[in-house]
């Protein structure tokens, strides 16, 4: 009797096994299928991919700039450089020496959009209408909604000839090249043969990206496959596929690297990334343009007095905080990582209590007690709550009485948005940022013009001698020049104090060990078409 | 007949009245419709045009007649955040979590029942105290968490099923008769069955012990019916309860989970509330909250024609 159990038993067990190393075989084949990169966003849901994506810079980062190309585009090759622009779709461009308002961008020739119709100048002019002109019948709004920020600035284009076509501002903006490089252009002809029906278009979207759209399950799974004719022969991807799935829950991610399912997740959380290291998974990260700190409100005390904003400054301990993160961080000490071209050289505000101490004495806030508008979690805001306490216990340790006033991602962001006129009792807001070009890093923080809700100057900071250098800069066409004033730009706001700088993201993701041959470049994009899944 | 059409006719109000309420809500929650389409350094004149342009100008009464006039010819509008027609987002998204409901539910009933009928042939004894311990373990242990270890245990450890997501099912396939697909579901019915398998197994045990105390009973074994004939009565009798309790169990898994069906990537209706809410996408969010409501009203109506069938005492009241 023993025995027949114990027989029984046995072979339910044998049963059990033989199921068990069936089922992880299955597993094991889905996850080393060949040259299929499988990633793990951090996105809630799937970009769309009408041209500009949404997702924030992620949707940039695997379906924009995958499916389609700007005039103007990143350099993505290298780690150890910081990103710049190179030509696109456009070779070339310059500023019409006739009119500095008026840019010329020569095409590319020979490019054709992945529906087979060639790229022309036209096209351009097109594009710039679908994202702009209500009234144009290609014009589309959620699509306009995604590019808005990018073209505040554009005025009109013409095509000169099918090679050559000419946009024009509404001010003197040598920036410009930056602002079109957030514009994807997307095919005419798909669009007019699908008669302007965005929906369908996004299930039949034409580029001229080195990748074509190959299917969405929606909110599940989009899958891109090598466009083999794209124009840079240096940039046809390597895989068979590529599979994106929105995960936002990090730790949803790491089930699915561990298990391997997806074989590249987007941004491990300081705890997972130690697991995954041990399990053998690549973590990589980099120096990147994403600035994690605090906007100040220059209408209301205390920060109106630059004692208390360098005060909170030198209360900063980034190696405390460097710590917190397990190291997945870079100490902030300017709106621009140490790697950029205008850095400069800012004063920094190294940690230096005593002396914040005594500032804030000097300008008679001791307790100085401020409110700093925070949210609970959100896109870029790394580990938000942790960094806030420990900003706080910093801030209260020098003589600030720092009350942390949570809120919902969107609440924070419609607070940022409509600048501190609505929410005076506010005294800083933590709204992480992309610092990517020049604009994005230091122009929209400090300019007058900007003040919200018209731009991104929340706090409604006001110098003359920024202004007056930012209008330098918008007509400085000489590339060296400008950097140099961007340099003095930068080293202002920090003379200023005008944020209180904490960190920068260094842009953390985890791969399997058999995903080869990817360059992290210092952006929020990446070029994901030279890596190779080793099976 | 009479009675359901009046009770049909009463979930139309409901609808209405659940629409406004929920429509009010989303306004007077912090943030704005069109957050997550524009981006955050957007103009206030960039906004004005794109608000304009989705009709987020207009005065509140006013856009929500132009939503209940669309939705009174079927039309539930267009998602702001997918810009697919929400009645197919919905759609999608009931399907899938139906998907995980034709497992969690039975399983919840069945063991449910067992437990809870277990529980109340032994009031007091060992059995009963682990069968209730088990039960208030199902109620109260968070059922994203057990979500979370069911996928450290299963798909980590030992990677036997698949750790997220849902498997690539073919459009109008149920998708739950080849292990390939079902694979998927196996760990988030698990996690969500906790709950409903909990509060049945505690209703029943409630049920089944009031019956067995009330005078029938009594009567009954007075007259000398065996146990087993009893205990038949007694299911009997509790069953309209039971029924109660599972229908709203069944109408609270057909709303999904959010945090289980975030946990797992699964894009159910759980899944689509949180996404609505999170991106205060109106037409998501009234066209989701419309139908779960008139899931809830319809699943009740029939619990409560069941309970009549089962129990005609009830047709009296």
């Amino acid at each position: 009797m023993k025995s027949d159990s114990f027989s029984s038993n046995h072979r339910w067990l044998r049963t059990l096994l033989l199921l068990s190393v069936a089922v992880s075989a299955a597993d094991v084949s889905v996850a080393h299928a060949q040259g299929v990169l499988k990633i793990g966003m951090t996105a809630s849901d799937l970009p769309i991919t009408t041209g500009n994506p949404d997702q924030g810079f992620e949707g940039y980062r695997f379906v924009g700039y995958n499916l389609y190309d700007s005039l103007v585009e990143w350099d993505l090759s290298s780690a150890t450089k910081p990103s710049v622009l190179v030509p696109g779709l456009a070779t070339s461009w310059h500023v019409d020496p006739n009119d500095n308002k008026r840019w010329i961008f020569n095409l590319r020739q020979g490019v054709k959009w992945d529906d087979g119709c060639p790229f022309v100048a036209s096209d351009v002019v097109w594009n710039l209408a679908h994202l702009t002109d209500p009234k144009s019948a290609q014009y589309y709004a959620a699509e306009a909604a995604q590019a808005s920020s990018y073209l505040t600035n554009y005025a009109s284009s013409e095509a000169i000839d099918d090679h050559t076509v000419a946009i024009t501002t509404k001010r003197v903006d040598s920036l410009f090249p930056y602002e079109i490089s957030y514009i994807l252009l997307v095919s005419p002809c798909r669009a007019k043969a699908l008669n302007y029906n965005w929906q369908d278009f996004a299930n039949h979207p034409s580029g001229t990206g080195p990748y074509l759209f190959s299917r969405e399950i929606p909110h599940q799974e989009m899958d891109l496959v090598p466009n083999k004719n794209y124009w840079n022969k240096a940039r046809i991807p390597k895989q068979d596929k590529v599979e994106l799935f929105p995960m936002p829950d990090p730790a949803t991610r790491t089930a699915a690297l561990l298990s391997g399912q997806v074989n590249w997740i987007e941004a491990p959380d300081p705890d997972s990334a130690r697991r995954l290291k041990a399990a053998g998974m690549q973590i990589i990260t980099n120096t990147y343009p994403h600035n994690w700190d605090y906007q100040l409100n220059f209408v209301k005390s205390p920060f109106t007095d630059i004692r208390v904003r360098q005060a909170a400054n030198y209360a900063i301990n980034r190696a405390d905080m460097k710590a917190l993160l397990d190291g997945m961080m870079i100490e902030g000490y300017s709106t621009v990582p140490p790697s950029t071209p205008y850095y400069g050289h800012p004063v920094e505000y190294k940690f230096d209590p005593a002396k914040a101490t005594a500032l804030l004495k000097q300008a008679g806030c001791y307790p100085c007690n401020v409110v700093f508008g925070i949210s609970s979690s959100g896109s870029g805001q790394m580990q938000s709550l942790s960094m806030n306490e420990l900003v706080k216990e910093q801030l209260d340790a020098v003589g600030f009485n720092v009350k942390l006033d949570t809120m919902d991602w969107n609440q924070l962001l419609a607070v940022g948005r409509n600048g501190v006129d609505k929410y005076p009792n506010l005294s800083a807001i933590n709204i992480s940022h992309q610092s990517q070009d020049p604009f994005d890093a230091l122009i929209r923080l400090v300019s007058t013009s900007q003040w919200a809700p018209h731009g991104s100057n929340w706090g409604h900071y006001s110098n003359k001698d920024a202004d007056a250098l930012i209008t330098q800069i918008y007509g400085e066409f000489d590339a060296q020049k400008r950097t140099a004033l961007l340099a003095k730009l930068n080293e202002l706001m920090n003379v200023q104090a005008m944020q209180i700088f904490v960190a920068y993201d260094v842009n953390p993701r985890a791969l399997s060990p058999n995903v080869h041959g990817f360059v992290q470049a210092q952006s929020w994009f990446q070029d994901i078409t030279s890596v190779t899944i080793s099976p | 007949m009479l009675g359901i059409f009046r009770r049909l006719a009463l979930a139309f109000p409901i609808a209405v009245g659940v629409s406004v309420v929920c429509f009010a809500l989303v306004y007077i929650a912090p943030g704005d419709p069109l957050e997550t389409v524009v981006p955050s350094d957007a103009t206030a004149a960039t906004i004005a045009v794109i608000k304009h342009a989705y009709g987020f100008d207009k005065p509140l009464a006013i856009q929500y007649l132009i939503w209940l006039g669309r939705v009174l010819h079927g039309n539930l509008g267009i998602s702001i955040a997918t810009n697919r027609p929400v009645s197919l987002e919905v759609g999608e998204a009931l399907v899938n979590t139906l998907r995980l409901v034709a497992l969690a539910m039975p399983a919840a009933l069945i063991i449910g029942y067992a437990m809870g009928v277990a529980a109340a042939r032994y009031p007091g004894r060992m059995l009963d105290r682990i069968v209730s311990g088990l039960a208030m373990f199902g109620i109260s242990l968070p059922n994203y968490w057990v979500g979370v270890v069911l996928v450290i245990v299963f798909a980590v450890q030992w990677p036997l099923l698949p750790a997220t997501g849902m498997a690539p099912i073919a459009p109008g396939s149920i998708g739950m008769f080849n292990w390939s697909d079902l694979r998927f579901m196996i760990l988030p019915a698990i996690s969500l069955a906790l709950i409903p398998t909990g509060i049945i197994a505690r209703s029943t045990r409630a049920a089944v012990l009031d019956v067995l105390s009330q005078d029938f009973v009594l009567t009954l074994r007075a007259k000398g019916l065996d146990e087993e004939a009893i205990t038949r009565h007694v299911l009997r009798n509790a069953l309209p309860q039971v029924i109660a309790v599972v229908a709203l169990q069944f109408g609270y898994l057909m709303g999904g989970s959010i945090l289980v069906e975030t946990v797992f990537s699964w894009p159910g209706t759980g899944y689509l509330l949180g996404y609505a809410i999170q991106n205060r996408d109106v037409p998501l969010l009234q066209g989701i909250v419309l139908v779960l409501s008139m899931i809830f009203v319809v699943t009740n109506l029939i619990a409560d024609l069941l309970q009549v069938r089962v129990d005609p005492r009830l047709r009296r009241g």
